[in-house]
């Protein structure tokens, strides 16, 4: 896997860019050139009766050709621009996007969505806003102080040379103001930090701030936090708010010595008023680009930094490549655990020397204390993760020669964290089976007992649902996602605390289905109530990562240890 | 808005004395073209070249500039205290606003709404206050200065000054009135194309498990193209924003020019006049273009505003009465309903008659949206009755001041809240009075010390955000010692055990029977294990209470109790329990 660079993304469009910086060279001349002949016409108004018309309407219909090209110019660019802009955040996404879809279970579990999420939107928006307009403000920035030195030249080089000499003023003040400011913007974003914490937890939490009585306790300390804000934000504000006068000042310090040797050289008569004029315009317009470019800078610096964390992402490690993997046709379920290693960490060995042959058709139980790694046999069996040692057979091929995809189609999992994405119930429905028809939808749902409550829903199947399903409750939400594998009828099924959050009246009529749909298939179940696994075929009593009991229920019962244990745990009584 | 903007008269001196600064400026910044035209004509042009005159007149180019530079230092500290004071004032009043919202509200609202309301709203508010100071007020100035400006200079040409502006404000509000509607879009999508990032990194499993890897990402695609032809539109249509004005301004200097030669062949006019009439068209180009790109920021910060707004609008809505009752028990539901939706007909309760006594200990159990919650909630008058009342202690519960009624409370909540601070600084929540042993001894009840002991620092060992550094159990079990701390009148359970097994829950409601305060317990559950010791158990089926008893009563009389209780404990396992 080669690794991309920013360069890749820019490379497809080198025509737009290339059009693009011609375009702003074009402008900058245009915009430089206007004052110059607009000078030149005022020098043809002497006074009176010495007036050129003829020469000056020429001049004005040259001038006039050159705003509409500068204009059509300006338009066209910007237009180009915005293409490069758009497009080139767009490309980023969706290869950051294919990449999401590849990305090893392992990097998802260990890096905040937040974090990623925030690659994605944010550091991609500010990349592409901040460098490529970023790049064409400096660009055509430079150019334009370029061009304005040229023509100044032009018309008078001693101005030139007073102008070139002093318009760095500005950059220093600037710079000056921004270094003295930037620990009070520190100072104000830490601050703003500490608030927006304080603030996300406690109104995150509010009904538990009123049922304590809390209210007035948190006023109190959210006002001093509040009360330091005020005060840093003030300074952080207003000092750097006068950088932009003081480069003003010193633009029009600028002004009035152009102005001053404008006025004697128009005496001494080695430049015309117009010309004069001109220079003034100039003097107005170039000190501009030397203000913008030192925050381009800043934001582009910051566009690279945010370059570095999106080609993190884009150029992470992908699952290991199983395009010649093998496809089961007709996959049987019968499993061959060989003397498997795992750990998600290495220095915390969790699954050590774990070996099982299930037949198929075999309901396999596991128990024990949460993490004892029940979920990560789960996280091996559907190849979320490889195991470092060992090997998993399905139908006698190790499962790491197969295809991902073959392998995870023949099996259906439902597991306790439901998911359910924005969009129609139908829709979240059929994700295993796209082609289903109304009635097989609707007879899934029966089984799932998912039909009474999408019934009276506004519109049925067809009910739109919000972000991870928001608008239902815990439970109905794993019904729906019953629903869906009740719909697609896998060959092998996996569910981990499947119905945890539906009452017990409903789970047992689930149950029922589910001991239906279990015949002839090997499945595979986590559950922390016992009552639902005691039909297991087999159980696993898990802990620590090593099964220390295996047996049926009558069996691990009569063994007299860990598992008769947690059963009777939970009929303790007074 | 009003109730936005009504915060700056905290800051009425700033307020004013900030953009009046940043006029003196603006005017200040107007003469310069008059003193340049000035030794144009008078200085240059003069007979005799007046050199002392020019130098006299530079000076006062760079006085007035030196001028101008102090007021607007003056007018942006006055700008800055009263846009930072207002964000200050508008975040202090919405979190104060927010502590006074009922249960009802804050679902309606959303608490994330919320945050996102005052931090980065507060933030865009005070960002557009302060560009408004800055700039909003001084660019129309300046704009009608330099026409006014060009009036005096003359007439007939001001009259192109006129044509000009108008032209410009033309395109200008024309513009943004076509791109707000469509930044707007421009944003959903964005959001669109956020929310399938987000839902493909939390649905990883799920998509991988159903291998729908590709279609998930031609659906982003396809998100992602509408996202760019939306942001392609609202980008074609703001592009012609420059090379307008800049043509409309730039044709009207043509104009200018044309007839100010005219008029300067008819001597009306001198040559330093035409000069300076050019310069101020430039200045008008300049702050149109600046007010443009406000706009934008500006209309943000509304739309910010306006949500604001909302929040402060609000009022309590929380009904009180004063209502004694004579005959009641120490806690008793008569004909309460419970709708949280006026408009729909749908009740989370309905007709719930019931009565407790003082140390009481009251099961409820029921299936997943049964009402189990909505019944306790209206006991700390959370949420009002729709209908009936709720009495405690001879009193509608409406009838007490919220705080004092809530203090008779130790509430346990569905989930478990633990905030950042230390595990003393949780359980201090309950009570800030609380003796250490009072802690040990809420510590113990909860089933919490052994592993409070065990944890670095113990009861001052450290809770992360979100109590991250604990299981759920723990949760669980810290939040039911927090509650505990207050030696509660009325203690409320709800369902907050789930995360426990069966022993240590079985050992924590042993304790809570043997305080020796003797609380009145309210335990709702889903575990007919949780609440079969309790004196009264309510059984709730969609809202309705189907089953009041005893366990041994229930099970003989109701259905519904039954059907829970077996599901959880088979026929056959009572014979193997014995």
């Amino acid at each position: 896997m080669k690794n991309k660079k920013l360069s890749f993304f820019l490379f497809k469009y080198w025509y737009l860019i290339s059009l693009s910086l011609l375009l702003a060279i074009l402008i900058v001349f245009l915009q430089l050139a206007i004052p110059f002949w607009i000078g030149e016409s005022i020098d043809l108004i002497v006074g009176k009766n010495d007036v050129e018309f003829e020469r000056i309407s020429l001049n004005l219909i040259r001038i006039s050709i050159s705003i509409v090209l500068c204009a059509l110019a300006q338009f066209v660019m910007t237009n180009i621009n915005n293409s490069l802009t758009f497009n080139i955040s767009r490309d980023i996404r969706n290869e950051a996007m294919i990449k999401i879809e590849h990305l090893p279970l392992k990097y998802i579990d260990t890096h905040p969505f937040g974090a990623i999420l925030s690659n994605v939107i944010g550091d991609v928006e500010q990349l592409s806003d901040g460098l490529l307009l970023g790049f064409s403000q400096l660009f055509s920035g430079v150019i334009t102080i370029l061009g304005t030195i040229g023509f100044m030249f032009v018309i008078s080089w001693k101005i030139a040379i007073v102008v070139i000499v002093l318009s760095p003023l500005s950059l220093f003040v600037a710079k000056f103001i921004a270094t003295k400011t930037h620990s009070m913007f520190l100072l104000q974003s830490k601050t703003r930090g500490e608030q927006t914490s304080f603030i996300e937890e406690m109104v995150n939490n509010q009904k538990v701030v009123q049922a304590f009585s809390h209210e007035d306790e948190n006023e109190i300390t959210f006002d001093e936090i509040n009360e330091r804000l005020y005060a840093c934000s003030l300074k952080a504000n207003f000092y750097s708010s006068t950088t932009n006068p003081s480069t003003r000042f010193i633009n029009a310090i600028i002004y009035a010595i152009v102005c001053l040797i404008g006025a004697f050289n128009v005496i001494g008569g080695t430049i015309s008023v117009g010309n004069m004029s001109t220079l003034l315009n100039y003097a107005n317009q170039y000190t501009k680009p030397f203000n913008d470019i030192s925050s381009v800078i800043t934001e582009l610096q910051n566009a690279l930094a945010c370059s570095s964390r999106i080609f993190e992402l884009i150029n992470q490690e992908e699952e290991s490549d199983d395009s010649k993997g093998k496809v089961i046709d007709n996959p049987q379920g019968e499993f061959d655990i060989q003397n498997v290693y795992f750990s998600y960490n290495e220095e915390k060995p969790l699954i050590q020397d774990f070996s099982l042959k299930i037949k198929k058709g075999t309901v396999v139980a596991l128990v024990g204390p949460t993490g004892c790694g029940k979920t990560t046999l789960i996280n091996l069996l559907m190849r979320f993760y490889d195991v470092n040692d060992g090997s998993i057979s399905l139908d006698g091929y190790n499962i790491q020669s197969l295809k991902r995809e073959s392998l995870r189609s023949s099996i259906g999992m439902v597991l306790q964290e439901t998911w359910l994405k924005k969009g129609t119930i139908r829709e979240n429905i059929i994700l295993g089976k796209g082609d289903a028809t109304d009635e097989e939808i609707i007879k899934a749902c029966k089984e799932a007992h998912s039909y009474h409550f999408i019934m009276q829903m506004k519109d049925g199947l067809n009910t739109m649902i919000n972000e991870d399903g928001g608008n239902l409750s815990q439970g109905q939400k794993q019904l729906l996602c019953i629903t869906r594998i009740m719909l697609c009828k896998p060959e092998i099924l996996i569910l981990d605390e499947a119905t945890s959050s539906i009452d017990t009246r409903t789970e047992i009529r689930i149950q029922k289905a589910f001991n239906k749909l279990m015949e002839n298939r090997t499945s595979f179940i986590v559950a922390h109530r016992l009552s639902t696994i005691q039909n297991a075929d087999v159980i696993l009593v898990m802990k620590d990562g090593n099964i220390i009991e295996k047996g049926n229920h009558n069996e691990l019962l009569a063994l007299n240890g860990f598992y008769k244990q947690l059963y009777f745990s939970q009929f303790e009584k007074n | 808005m009003k109730r936005v903007l009504s915060n700056l008269k905290y800051y009425k001196k700033e307020t004013v004395l900030g953009p009046l600064f940043k006029l003196f400026e603006a005017l200040l910044e107007l003469l310069v073209p008059l003193i340049v035209s000035y030794i144009i004509d008078k200085g240059i042009k003069a007979d005799t070249p007046n050199k002392k005159m020019i130098i006299a007149m530079s000076i006062l180019l760079i006085v007035v500039a030196l001028i101008g530079f102090v007021f607007s230092i003056v007018a942006q500290f006055f700008n800055a205290k009263a846009a930072v004071g207002l964000s200050s004032k508008l975040r202090k009043n919405v979190y104060s606003k927010i502590q006074g919202l009922s249960y009802l509200q804050l679902d309606e609202i959303g608490t994330s709404s919320l945050i996102t309301i005052m931090t980065n709203d507060v933030n865009q508010v005070q960002v557009g206050v302060n560009l408004t100071l800055r700039l909003f007020l001084r660019s129309p100035i300046v704009v009608f200065g330099a026409l006014i400006m060009a009036f005096l200079i003359d007439v007939n040409l001001a009259l192109i000054f006129l044509g000009v502006i108008l032209l410009l404000l033309l395109v200008v509000l024309g513009i943004m009135f076509i791109c707000i509607p469509l930044y707007k879009k421009v944003q959903n999508r964005l959001d669109e194309v956020t929310l399938s990032t987000r839902e493909n990194l939390v649905g990883a499993r799920v998509i991988r498990a159903f291998a729908k890897e590709k279609s998930e990402i031609e659906e982003f695609k396809n998100k992602n193209r509408d996202l760019v032809s939306s942001q392609k539109i609202v980008g074609f249509v703001s592009s012609l924003m420059n090379p307008l004005t800049y043509v409309i301004v730039n044709f009207g200097i043509i104009l200018l020019i044309y007839f100010g030669a005219i008029k300067v062949d008819g001597g009306v006019l001198s040559q330093g006049n035409i000069v300076a009439l050019y310069n101020y068209l430039s200045i008008i180009l300049v702050e149109l273009i600046k007010l443009a790109n406000l706009v934008i920021t500006i209309n943000k910060s509304i739309a910010c505003g306006h949500r604001i707004d909302n929040v402060l609008s609000l009022n309590p809505n929380l009904k009180y009465t004063e209502e004694k009752v004579d005959d009641s028990s120490f806690i008793e539901y008569r004909n309460v309903s419970l709708q949280y939706n006026i408009g729909s007909d749908e009740k989370a309760l309905e007709n719930i008659n019931f009565k407790v006594e003082k140390g009481q200990i009251i099961g409820i159990i029921g299936g997943t949206g049964s009402g189990k919650t909505s019944i306790i909630n209206l006991l700390p008058h959370f949420y009002d009755a729709t209908e009936g009342k709720v009495i405690l202690d001879g009193k509608n519960v409406n009838s007490y001041n919220d705080e004092e009624l809530r203090m008779r409370f130790g509430i346990v909540p569905q989930k478990a809240v633990l905030f950042r601070g230390t595990i003393r600084s949780n359980l201090l929540w309950g009570n800030a009075n609380a003796s250490e042993n009072d802690l040990i001894e809420a510590l113990e009840v909860s089933q919490a010390m052994d592993f409070v002991s065990k944890k670095e620092g113990g009861i001052d060992g450290c809770v992360e955000q979100n109590g991250a550094n604990f299981s759920g159990g723990q949760k669980q079990r810290l939040s039911i010692a927090r509650a505990l701390t207050r030696k509660p009148e009325i203690l409320i359970l709800d369902d907050s055990t789930s995360a426990l097994d069966y022993l240590t829950d079985f050992k924590l409601r042993s304790a809570i029977r043997k305080l020796s305060y003797k609380p009145t317990v309210f335990i709702v559950s889903q575990r007919t294990s949780s609440i079969q010791d309790a004196d009264l158990i309510i059984v709730l089926d969609e809202g309705k209470i189907v089953g009041k008893g005893t366990h041994e009563e229930l099970l003989n009389s109701c259905v519904e109790y039954q059907e829970i209780y077996y599901s959880q404990v088979r026929k056959e396992e009572k014979h193997d329990e014995k």
